[in-house]
């Protein structure tokens, strides 16, 4: 029924007394998508304008027809139900009185047609926060349990497989090197920059190689890892148990009698609390690459003498403190791209959904923490 | 455009995927009004002929024709206009999740016809009635069982009053009385709107219920062994294969036929 095959007849309407105050639809002509069709408005004005007793139709100059008829055909009778006017279709093809049959044989579902209602402001914010409540109960549940299966897998009862377990080691943490080495060599890169400006003017460029080492090892190489793995590892989490929930998995490994947090979440939670640290090394060591390639090449540094100089500037206590760094961040990054994973709802949009939400419920939760432990640390003069 | 012309006629089709050949030297035609309808095993490539049909999938080898075009041939722009025609009814109804029954079916009416979004809403109303489903707009399709859904699928592959709906499992998942209704729902559209069916399924009382056509597709030998309606089948085939898929393995198993053509 292609609108191009044909010429643009339009269709044809015409209204005409019949007797005993009834009145007469003629409908002729081509009514198909792409016709100049009727307004259905207009007739029904017309039609109300005559206020017949009956309506009956003539459909004999009828060329061709679509669903469009149907729409109009519907309009008109439906205004027909409500001013109690009868309606004779018999003169219909047959085809069409069969599909209007078919339109209206299953009545609507009671309640099933919903209204938009207005909410007052109050029962919104008293809403939000019924459910601020709730979701942060699902977050101490799913703590709990994570706890409990990593206590059991300490012990060495927790059931997973251990396959699972170097397949996520090997995802989260190898196949991420190409990243973090650019990444944090760049922004290694960037603090040499940014410091050397700063120390020329006081002839001091050599400093730049303890800004660098100090900076990245205690703090910038974790939170740089932190951030790559949380969009790249914790996001992916949460779309794999995302789509999982929707495909009915999850529910059949309860069915199983197999717990999701050991069988899924338990695995993906170990490969990155002992990935994230090494992964934290990698980026500390590529970010004193970045900064002494600056030294080198900007401020004529020597390598070795940039090297010495970083050497003496860390001490062990920044290294410990950028690899607790590292742990809590490869904990936080797997909690959250597994909770919301579990909490993630059965559509394809929810799964979506999920992932944002994961990769922003961990970069968020990585500030935070860095800020407490920074806090922490001056507190206890570490 | 008269009933009983080839519509879609398949020459010489070679299906696969890279270099495993799934079925070879396909060769049959749909008419105007038929309801066609394509049966085999698990795994004999159902789908897959299916997917080449609405061309989703190119053939290894062989011809589709619409009409005097060949499809796999043809430029883009004509490809698209013959798609145009399609309606397409997928396994699960793929509903597009974010969006309402309502914008579901209004999705296809928006982005082809230049109807006004009054036009629009009376013809995602009647689509929707027309499938049972009277009052379900503003329904996401999470929220509705998976019998509805199929049939919210349906009402959007008819929205646009295709000249060919493709119908790919449609009683898989459906209770017995849903897929009689459906099935009756098929004949009703053919006889009222002239609309060509092209069915997958195994679901043999849908296929004596509604097919007038069929080709049947055998795993073993790798190409259609059958092909024509499926009651002449069942009553002269002589295919000991064709015989036991019509009988569900009746004869074989009992001596006779179990289940009689209705």
């Amino acid at each position: 029924m292609e609108s191009g095959d044909k010429p643009l007849t339009g269709a044809g309407l015409s209204l005409a007394r019949g007797n005993e105050g009834s009145l007469v639809i003629h409908i002729a002509g081509n009514w198909e998508r792409g016709q100049v069709l009727p307004n259905p408005e207009e007739t029904l004005q017309a039609i109300e304008s005559a206020s017949p007793r009956a309506l009956g139709f003539d459909a004999s100059g009828l060329a061709g027809w679509d669903s469009n008829l149907l729409t109009f055909l519907i309009k008109i009778k439906e205004w027909c139900t409500t001013k109690n006017v009868e309606c004779v279709d018999t003169d219909l093809p047959d085809g069409v009185r069969r599909l209007l049959a078919l339109a209206s044989a299953v009545p609507e579902r009671k309640g099933a047609r919903r209204e938009s209602r207005r909410e007052s402001f109050f029962v919104t914010v008293g809403g939000k926060a019924q459910q601020f409540v709730v979701s942060a109960g699902e977050v101490f549940d799913f703590l709990g349990e994570a706890f409990v299966s990593i206590i059991r897998f300490l012990g060495g009862r927790a059931s997973f497989r251990r396959v699972d377990l170097l397949l996520f080691l090997q995802e989260t943490g190898a196949q991420a090197l190409p990243i973090v080495s650019l990444i944090s060599m760049l922004v290694g890169l960037i603090l040499a920059f940014v410091g050397a400006i700063q120390l020329k003017t006081f002839g001091a460029q050599i400093y730049v190689a303890d800004l660098v080492g100090i900076a990245m090892v205690r703090v910038m190489g974790a939170i740089m890892t932190g951030i790559i793995v949380a969009g790249r590892t914790g996001a992916a989490y949460a779309a794999q148990l995302g789509t999982m929930q929707v495909n009915e998995e999850i529910d059949a490994l309860k069915t199983l009698g197999v717990s999701p947090m050991e069988f899924l979440v338990l695995p993906r939670m170990v490969a990155l609390a002992l990935m994230m640290p090494l992964l934290c090394v990698y980026a500390d060591v590529m970010g004193i690459l970045g900064g002494l390639i600056v030294g080198v090449v900007m401020l004529d540094l020597n390598p070795v003498v940039y090297l010495n100089e970083t050497k003496a500037a860390l001490s062990l206590t920044n290294v410990w403190i950028g690899l607790f760094h590292s742990a809590v961040f490869g904990v936080i990054v797997a909690l959250s791209g597994c909770l919301r994973g579990i909490q993630c709802g059965r559509s394809a949009s929810a799964v979506g959904y999920a992932t944002t939400s994961a990769v922003v419920t961990s970069i968020v939760s990585i500030i935070v923490a860095t800020a407490l432990i920074t806090i922490l640390c001056n507190v206890l003069g570490i | 455009m008269s009933e009983g012309e080839p519509q879609i006629v398949v020459k010489g089709l070679d299906m696969g995927y890279g270099s495993f050949i799934l079925m070879r030297d396909l060769n049959f035609t749909v008419n105007r009004g038929d309801i066609f309808i394509i049966m085999g095993g698990s795994g004999c490539g159902k789908s897959t002929l299916m997917k080449i049909l609405i061309g989703l999938k190119k053939p290894l080898r062989g011809q589709v024709f619409y009409g005097d075009v060949s499809f796999w041939e043809a430029d883009p722009d004509e490809q698209e206009r013959i798609m145009r025609r399609f309606g397409v009814l997928y396994q699960s109804g793929a509903l597009f999740s974010s969006l309402t029954l309502a914008e579901n079916v209004a999705l296809p009416l928006e982005q082809y016809t230049d109807m006004s979004k009054s036009q629009i809403r009376s013809m995602v109303s009647l689509k929707l009635a027309l499938v049972g489903l009277a009052g379900f707009e503003e329904f996401y399709p999470s929220e509705i069982s998976g019998g509805m859904q199929k049939r919210a699928g349906l009402a959007r592959a008819m929205a646009l009053d295709p000249d060919i709906l493709f119908f790919d499992e449609p009683s898989a998942g459906l209770d017995p009385v849903s897929a009689r209704l459906l099935d009756d729902l098929i004949l009703e559209l053919r006889a009222s709107l002239g609309t060509t069916f092209v069915v997958v399924t195994h679901e043999l009382a849908s296929i004596f219920a509604i097919g007038n056509n069929s080709v049947y597709l055998d795993v073993d030998s790798r190409t259609m062994t059958a092909s024509g309606d499926p009651k002449k089948l069942l009553a002269e085939s002589s295919d000991p294969k064709v015989r036991n898929f019509l009988t569900r393995g009746g004869e074989n198993a009992h001596g006779q036929a179990q289940v009689k053509p209705s």
